[in-house]
């Protein structure tokens, strides 16, 4: 048992009383499509008891429960909530959840991304749920005069026994709700979870499948207008002027006229990435006239000088980010990246002496990797809600980071942040890319200037033209073997356009004696920004293709030589600061090896093998590719992961498949190039995007059996799958694939895509 | 602007739009039916699919001033309650990730099943491949339509 002081997570104990007088407006149902549906048994209650931020419960005894986090497709919003129902110990099926607004007095983390939402929520929900429970307790103690340690709760009833005595929650909420919040309360043993471990559906489930409006897109408001945006068609470009006078007399349209996102002395945030921090905004009465009227605006476009901006960084330190001038090339940016993997990089780690060591190899293997910037192309494109009048301002759309947009919110709009509520939509899509939410001050701003609610749309070209891309990557790993064909020195040099992928204390530091990671980056105006697993979706594609093809030169079974390092590293590390566990990496490779037979293929089947550690979790791939009609057909995918403790495993076992599907996506098709700082695709009928025949025709993914608190899941199945991939198309070809897109080679060799 | 008659979910509805404007934003911002999706307004995604007399079309490339008298149905007609076989499969199977897409994947697999109630993997494969799933949903959906085609 483990007992947590509520304290940790005091404004979570926030009554709603208490902040009356604080100046927020608070509307839990503020938009009436979002109202819960009173699920099975129980109908509405009439009045609601809060017992703290997260839980309120009816006199009936229905439970909502608020989901903290923004949900982007991860389902944080179903298995935030199972927490503290666990907790509560309450039948699910009598639970309303809702999604919470952002609000910082109230929630601690209201954050989507790294895959953190569960790992830093689990005791947090656990402390809120527990102590809840306890508070529901001490109300049926006082209540029937018995002392709380002879009460026992059970699916949201309170029960003692001598006395014979019962109660429903919602009898005793009422009081609950009054009383002090206990300073400490037991969490409960992990063999008594009830709720934690069992598939639980998606919450929204109904809803999706009958179209009700969940997302920002879809929202609507009394006198809203329309609003599209104009942004510079290149990188390095920005607005000199445009003609409003050639659109304003179109049908519909009330008015254009430009927006800057950032004042002239504002100091970023890390979040502040806006590709283009000015831009026309077109404001009109429907969707399609604003559309019509983006066609036709005349505006003149000038290069852009290099430019420079404060900000301040994670920690709090300040600098100077710089933005250089110029039209760039993706011919240019490889060029330039095949002149730096032959420079001395900075060094990130060492080792040993691993120059010595190649110095008398008796043979050096060495291979260089590459992968291009990525779109992250949410189904949804970027949009927002905003209604920015009196100096007020309710902005809704979809956000990974509502705190991290709330300054910029603030200097753009001169409003206080007591007087902008942010509104938390459910996301069509995240993937990192909206950790960056400039569409939310567009939208704000656009507001601002019609006075009026105003709904603002990026067309499909806007959103995959706009930047914050997964950055352009390349690596250069190096092994050195001595003349009985051991390793003896491990050296990377990985770098990208603007930052190196290198992660120098994973795996295989640590494994090796004599080891070198260097790093490099080269400046450039295209902006960059996170995307599902950030840097590990490149290192990890190079790393494991690396290891694959050195095993092969050591002729060793890839699965063994990877176990007889990671031996290395549990039994005798190399150095101080490794960064995994080399117990728990093993076990999802033994895991892995078991469950796809990795010793007994099937015939016809090219399988390669790939895993990797980050956010916390552990994840090995075994993928299967048949030849069909001269076309590699990924057959079977399975995944071994190790996230700890599963919430829910349905779900989980959803994003395992999700995630694998956009890696073999990515690893196949996913590219975008440059041209005079042009984007060189627009929209999904140039940028290749992986579709239903083109998915594996089965994932499995295994849990490793685990007692360990839950960490990341969203990201950690995303990195391995490419090299799983290319260790397997090797496999079924011949040919080892060092850059991707892996589709364009395989054309080459008249294999079918 | 023009004022058109259309038949939704079967009920009438009138509209005055520009002639030009597709279905798929006279649906969204015109008539408050936004289960219909915008993903890429060029017929490359398949968000916004309807049906049109019971088949499926792209409403992003279907000016409203095309559709004559035929019947159109969307995601929000489907069924009073979520219950049409199609959604209790999507249901069962817990498809939606973002969900964004899922409207216009569910649209494209009730229009097929229509017309072949018992399809084979390569087909099924073939009749979705329309439709971009961003979250990577592929393989519940392939097992929702054969849960729907079963039923
Ligand atoms: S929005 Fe019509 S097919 Fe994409
Ligand atoms: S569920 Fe997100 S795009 Fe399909």
């Amino acid at each position: 048992m483990s007992i947590e002081k509520t304290s940790i997570n005091r404004r979570s104990f926030l009554k709603v009383s208490a902040l009356a007088g604080g100046g927020m407006v608070l509307s839990f149902s503020w938009l009436a499509g979002c109202k819960p549906t009173p699920k099975e048994v129980l109908s509405m209650p009439k009045e609601w008891f809060e017992l703290n931020s997260y839980i309120k419960i009816g006199e009936n005894g229905a439970v909502t429960l608020f989901s903290p986090n923004p949900e982007f497709g991860s389902n944080v919003k179903t298995s935030m909530p199972m927490i503290l129902a666990d907790e509560l110990d309450i039948d699910w099926k009598n639970v309303f959840v809702e999604q919470a607004d952002f609000y910082p007095e109230r929630y601690d983390r209201q954050f989507t991304g790294g895959s953190q939402g569960i790992r830093q929520g689990w005791t947090p929900l656990r402390t809120a749920g527990a102590t809840a429970r306890m508070m529901l307790v001490n109300a049926a103690a006082q209540t029937w005069k018995v002392s709380a340690s002879e009460i026992t709760t059970g699916a949201g009833t309170i029960h003692h026994k001598s006395s014979n005595k019962k109660a429903g929650y919602g009898e005793m909420a009422s009081l609950a709700a009054t009383l002090p919040v206990p300073e400490e309360v037991k969490l409960k043993e992990i063999k008594d979870f009830k709720i934690i471990g069992t598939s639980k559906k998606n919450v929204d489930g109904l809803k999706i499948v009958t179209g009700q409006p969940l997302f920002s897109i879809d929202h609507k408001v009394d006198g809203m207008l329309y609003s599209s945006i104009v942004h510079p068609p290149a990188f390095g470009i920005k607005l000199k002027s445009f003609d409003a006078s050639s659109v304003k007399s179109m049908q519909g349209i009330k008015d254009i006229f430009s927006v800057k996102v950032f004042s002239e002395d504002y100091e970023r945030n890390f979040f502040d990435t806006a590709t283009f921090p000015e831009m026309v905004a077109i404001v009109g009465n429907s969707t399609w006239e604003v559309l019509q009227a983006k066609k036709a605006l005349k505006v003149e476009w000038e290069n852009a000088p290099q430019s420079s901006f404060a900000m301040t960084d994670f920690g709090g330190n300040k600098s100077t980010g710089t933005i250089p001038a110029g039209l760039e090339n993706s011919a240019d940016h490889k060029a330039k990246m095949a002149e730096y993997t032959t420079k001395p990089g900075n060094i990130l780690r060492r080792d040993g002496d691993p120059e010595a060591q190649f110095k008398k190899a008796a043979k050096v293997l060495e291979r260089t990797y590459s992968a291009p910037f990525l779109a992250h192309n949410t189904m949804e494109p970027m949009n927002c809600f905003a209604d920015v009048s009196g100096g007020k301002a309710v902005v809704y759309g979809p956000t990974q980071a509502p705190e991290s947009i709330m300054g910029t919110l603030v200097q753009a709009l001169g409003i206080p942040k007591e007087n902008i509520q942010i509104n938390l939509a459910r996301m069509g899509g995240g993937f990192g890319r909206r950790a960056y939410s400039h569409h939310m001050v567009e939208a704000a701003l656009i507001s601002q200037k019609v006075n009026a609610p105003v709904k603002m749309v990026y067309t499909r070209e806007d959103d995959m033209t706009s930047g914050v891309y997964r950055p352009t990557y390349s690596a250069t790993y190096r092994a050195a073997l001595d003349e009985n064909n051991k390793l003896i020195a491990f050296h990377v040099k990985a770098g990208g356009i603007p930052e190196t992928p290198i992660a120098p204390n994973r795996f295989p530091a640590g494994a090796i004696d004599h080891y070198l990671a260097e790093g490099w980056q080269i400046e450039s105006n295209i902006t960059i920004g996170a995307f599902r697993a950030p840097r590990s979706n490149f290192i990890a594609s190079a790393e494991q293709s690396f290891l694959d093809e050195l095993a092969e030169v050591m002729e060793k079974d890839p699965i063994a030589f990877r176990l007889e390092l990671l031996d290395r590293a549990k039994t005798n590390p190399v150095g101080e600061k490794n960064d995994y566990n080399a117990a728990r990496y093993a076990g999802v490779l033994e895991l892995v090896r078991e469950k796809s037979k990795w010793n007994s293929p099937l015939d016809n089947v090219h399988r390669g093998v790939s895993a990797y550690f980050c956010h916390n979790s552990y994840v090995a791939e075994v993928l299967d590719i048949v030849m069909k009609d001269n076309k590699p057909m990924v057959e079977k995918v399975y995944a071994a992961v190790d996230c700890g403790i599963v919430v829910n495993p349905d779900a989980a076992t959803n994003m395992g498949e999700g995630a694998i599907v956009d890696g073999i996506g990515n690893a196949f098709f996913g590219e975008l190039a440059f041209e005079n700082g042009v984007p060189n695709k627009t929209n999904f009928d140039k940028y290749r995007m992986i579709r239903q025949a083109e998915a594996p025709k089965a994932i499995e993914v295994h849990f490793v059996d685990s007692k360990e608190d839950p960490t990341g899941l969203g990201e950690p199945f995303f990195p391995p799958v490419f090299a799983a991939l290319a260790n397997s198309l090797y496999k079924a070809t011949g040919r080892r694939y060092y850059d991707q897109p892996f589709a364009p080679q395989l054309e080459m060799q008249n294999l079918k895509m | 602007m023009a004022k058109f008659n259309l038949n939704i979910n079967g009920k009438s509805k009138e509209v005055e739009v520009d002639a030009a404007t597709p279905l798929l934003w006279v649906l969204r911002d015109h008539l408050n039916l936004t289960g219909t999706k915008y993903g890429c307004g060029i017929a490359a995604c398949g968000a916004c699919t309807v049906h049109l007399d019971g088949v499926a079309v792209r409403s992003c490339q279907m000016p409203v001033s095309n559709i004559e008298n035929q019947k159109i149905t969307t995601i929000e007609g489907l069924s009073e309650n979520g219950d049409h076989p199609v959604q209790k499969a999507w249901l069962e199977h817990d498809v939606p990730q973002c969900g964004y897409c899922q409207s216009g994947q569910i649209m494209t697999a009730v229009a097929f099943l229509k017309e072949n109630p018992n399809p084979s993997d390569p087909e099924i494969e073939n009749a979705m491949n329309g439709n971009i799933c961003r979250c990577g949903t592929y393989l519940r959906i392939k097992a929702a339509v054969k849960t729907a085609a079963n039923s």
